[in-house]
């Protein structure tokens, strides 16, 4: 069986996510970031759905998939109207919610 | 057997081609076109190669199947040498056998499956490949035979557009996915090439976007042909459900056999079905895109929007005939209607009404389209599979070559203007060609005899007149009438009288400067032999030559006239292969082994076999088609030139005609009963009775609660609050206070941080967790 192979995979991608939620500072990378995420995600659940031969594992990723796809839509609604508001999405400047 | 085995290729080439040309066309010297010639090329040959050999393949079966026969029969026979008696009967009993089969003609023909499952769960398979039978090769040999003209067309006629690589590209993708539809063995490769042409569709309609009409017919168009989308998305469950398959042969044996458990679901199941392919062949009541449709270039319209594309429906009845054939019980015995024959014959009506007020050529042409749509669906409504089949064919080639003419004739002599009343007229002089096709395709698509619209739409007519449905016999004849009727109205306005807006210009200004232009061509010709005719002298003849010249000497350029001689010779040619007044029968032969169903009487499960012609009942139709065209002419003379007449303006004097008029103008009102009644109908009191809850309802309930909640609220207040609960209070809000003071510099409002923040966190619990389980 891949499983390792599956799970290093998925760690692999999970870096990588995590790298670009905090290193990156345009919000649309930050976002891509967060889909690798929940990809990796979705692979471990596939890698152990496999293993034990169930099917909630796979159920349980395509209702990932499902709500990754509505959480981006909320998501780039997001980034469009601060797109609008001040031209310009870096991370960076947007800081507005200093306490 | 090469071609058959390989028909997959055809669909495939010029899917492969338009990644090529999106991702490298705008870099080679002609952009992308020549990619699109080439594939198109390819596949016409891979095409026709196909068809050569199913046409070696149904003569052949008749002979291999006999020998078959005689085979099997005999071999047991030969062992058994005691009952040599017995053996010469049993032979020929076999030989018997054989000479039934040859007789058959073939009827069954074995289609040749190539198929690839990409999906497997459970009982359910999803296969993509090819199913090669005589309806997809026909269509197949169409689609890529037109493709490949309107291709070369089209290097002219978008030639210098801003988005002519593009333009290439769904043009290609188009077909890929028609292809990809008619070759379709699995009901999800049906779909597949169903919405990639609805995409093409949108797209290429809306090609000119900056203007807004466009852009809202190419919306219009979409959106009209998903709601009929959603039919085939239940259709295909609802089969799904009663035969657990999606292969379309197999769904066809059972539905034929009867093997389902309750006719009614079947019923529904085809209803859904036929509602798809109303939406996509523009049937009443969902018609209305079609014509807007026209907003994009000519040779979509002339691809797309006449000859293929919107045969996908009729082609979707045509392919799943059986389920339709026993889901709606056509040829029941005494059955007078079915929906599909309803549909196609409200269709044909209302769509030829239309015609007759159009100002805008290509929308004379959209509604004469929607109108030989219904003479198909009504053909299949009938049962006469074969006949209907063969007015796709034969429609396809005279009604692209109309579009092109209608195409040649903005492009070259009117401005790029469609009206006829403004920008055209007399042109017959001037472009032999653009006439000369336009001419010989008019007289099929109104059924002139030994033209090829004759031999397909009359039978049609002959058929529905043959299996009991006496309705559609005169509906189909009234059309036939309306039809010269209307398109001699168009060739009066476009080709003959006086030249207007832009054709006077292309013809030089006044009228009769043509007869100028010829004399300077032939020379010796002397200018007075035309001057008793047009009863003018030659004084501005020498002046001619200083004025500009029109756009092209005399016709368009050779890319535009290629296609349409080629067209208007098939417009006359392809009628010759089921010619039934002459005994022709190739088509057929070829071709109904696609029906699914036996031959035979007046039954659910078999379709009648076809009526032999006589003339003596064609008649009728001639005579409706030759009065057409005389009280047409009439007509038109009388209204459309310039000498008074008392037919002119009655539409204005009479008011019940103003009425009819007004009514046919505007389309029998159906977008406002859509956009106005229906939309908001259906919007309006959905948001006013949500207000009316809002407001009564749940206001209430609010009001109610508040002002419960107001009289506890004051006396809690007095008491609890005030004594109590600030004390508490305010306590707490020191203290956390002084915690929020210290925490305060993690709130930077920078989302990277706080990201980091929750992975670290996140990190943090996952080495707990691994501790604390280890």
């Amino acid at each position: 069986m891949l499983i390792n192979e599956f799970l290093l995979l998925g760690a692999a991608l999970f870096c990588i996510g995590v790298y670009g939620v905090i290193a990156r500072k345009n919000a649309v990378l930050v976002l891509m970031s967060i889909e690798l995420i929940l990809n990796s995600v979705n692979i471990n659940l596939l890698a152990f759905s496999l293993r034990h031969g169930d099917v909630a594992g796979q159920t349980f990723a395509l209702y990932i998939i499902a709500v990754a796809a509505a959480e981006v839509g909320v998501g780039l609604g997001l980034v469009l109207l601060i797109y609008r508001n001040r031209r310009s999405i870096a991370l960076d400047e947007l800081s507005q919610m200093k306490g | 057997m090469w071609f058959l085995e390989h028909a997959w290729l055809i669909p495939l080439i010029p899917a492969i081609a338009f990644f090529g040309i999106i991702f490298f066309g705008k870099k080679l010297p002609k952009g992308g076109s020549e990619i699109a010639l080439i594939a198109m090329v390819a596949a016409l040959v891979i095409a026709g190669g196909t068809a050569k050999q199913w046409i070696d393949h149904t003569n052949a079966p008749a002979a291999e199947h006999a020998a078959e026969v005689v085979e099997g029969e005999t071999a047991p026979a030969a062992d058994n040498v005691l009952a040599v008696e017995e053996d010469g009967a049993v032979a020929a009993a076999a030989v018997e056998g054989a000479g039934a089969a040859v007789e058959g003609e073939g009827h069954h023909v074995e289609a040749i499956d190539h198929t690839w499952t990409w999906w497997e769960s459970g009982a359910l398979s999803f296969t993509i490949g090819s199913h090669i039978d005589g309806l997809a090769v026909m269509l197949l040999l169409l689609v890529t035979f037109i493709s490949t003209l309107v291709l070369l067309y089209s290097t002219e006629y978008v030639r210098g557009d801003r988005r002519f690589t593009h333009f290439f590209a769904s043009l290609v993708l188009f077909s890929s996915g028609m292809l990809a539809m008619v070759l379709a063995p699995d009901m999800s490769q049906l779909i597949l090439g169903w919405e990639i042409m609805g995409l093409c569709s949108f797209m290429l309609i809306g090609h000119w976007w900056e203007e807004t009409a466009n852009s809202k017919a190419a919306l219009k168009a979409f959106f009209t042909v998903r709601t009929g989308d959603i039919g085939l998305l239940v259709g295909t469950a609802m089969l799904l459900g009663i035969f657990k398959t999606l292969d379309i042969s197999k769904i066809n044996e059972m539905a034929a056999a009867g093997e389902f458990e309750s006719r009614t679901v079947l019923t529904w199941a085809a209803v859904a079905l036929f509602i798809a392919a109303i939406g996509k062949s523009g049937q009443f009541p969902l018609h209305t895109w079609l014509p807007d449709a026209m907003a994009g270039p000519t040779p979509v319209s002339s691809l797309l929007h006449s000859s293929t594309m919107v045969v996908a429906g009729v082609f979707l009845v045509a392919r799943l005939y059986p389920v339709f054939h026993v889901g709606l019980q056509i040829n029941l015995l005494g059955q007078h209607f079915n929906l599909i024959a309803v549909i196609g014959g409200i269709t044909i009506l209302i769509a030829a009404g239309l015609a007759f007020v159009q100002n805008d050529i290509k929308k004379v042409l959209a509604y004469s389209t929607v109108s030989q749509l219904g003479y198909m669906m009504m053909g299949l409504g009938v049962g006469a599979w074969v006949p209907a089949v063969f007015h796709i064919f034969t429609h396809a080639f005279f009604k692209c070559c109309l579009f092109l003419c209608a195409g040649s004739v903005s492009h070259t002599a009117s401005h790029h203007s469609f009206d006829m009343k403004k920008d055209m007229g007399g042109l017959a002089r001037k472009m032999p060609v653009t006439f000369g096709t336009w001419m010989v395709s008019t007289a099929a698509l109104c059924g002139v005899p030994f033209f090829s619209g004759f031999f397909s739409k009359d039978e049609i007519i002959d058929s529905a007149d043959h299996n009991g449905y006496k309705v559609f016999f005169i509906i189909g004849l009234i059309g036939a009438f309306m039809t010269t009727a209307y398109m001699t109205r168009a060739t009066y306005l476009t080709f003959f009288g006086k030249a207007r807006g832009g054709a006077a210009h292309f013809l030089g200004e006044h009228g009769d400067a043509h007869a100028d232009v010829h004399a300077d061509a032939h020379g010796a010709v002397h200018v007075d032999v035309h001057a008793d005719v047009h009863g003018h002298d030659d004084h501005h003849a020498p002046a001619h030559h200083s004025k500009p010249l029109p756009f092209a000497p005399s016709d368009s350029p050779w890319q535009l006239t290629t296609p349409l001689l080629i067209l208007g010779v098939l417009a006359v040619a392809s009628g010759y292969l089921n010619a039934a007044p002459f005994k022709l029968h190739y088509f057929e032969r070829w071709i109904e082994s696609s029906i699914g169903l036996p031959f035979g009487q007046e039954s659910v499960s078999a379709v009648p076999e076809a009526p032999t012609f006589e003339w003596i009942k064609a008649l009728p139709s001639i005579g409706l088609v030759a009065l057409g065209f005389v009280i047409s002419l009439g007509l038109s003379k009388a209204v459309f030139s310039e000498k008074a007449s008392p037919i002119k303006g009655l539409t204005q004097r009479i008011k019940p005609l103003g009425w009819a008029h007004n009514f046919l103008v505007n389309k029998y009102y159906l977008d406002h009963l859509y956009e106005k009644v229906i939309v908001r109908g259906i919007t309006g009191p959905i948001s006013s009775a949500a207000y009316w809850v809002n407001q009564n309802v749940l206001d209430g309930i609010v009001n109610g609660a508040g002002k419960g909640g107001r009289r506890t609220g004051e006396l809690v207040y007095k008491y609890v609050d005030q004594g109590l609960v600030d004390g508490i209070v305010n306590g707490s809000g020191s203290t956390a206070r002084g915690t929020g003071g210290a925490l305060q510099p993690m709130q930077s409002g920078k989302v990277n941080q706080y990201g980091a923040l929750l992975f670290s966190a996140a990190a943090i619990g996952a080495l707990v967790l691994v501790i604390v389980n280890s």
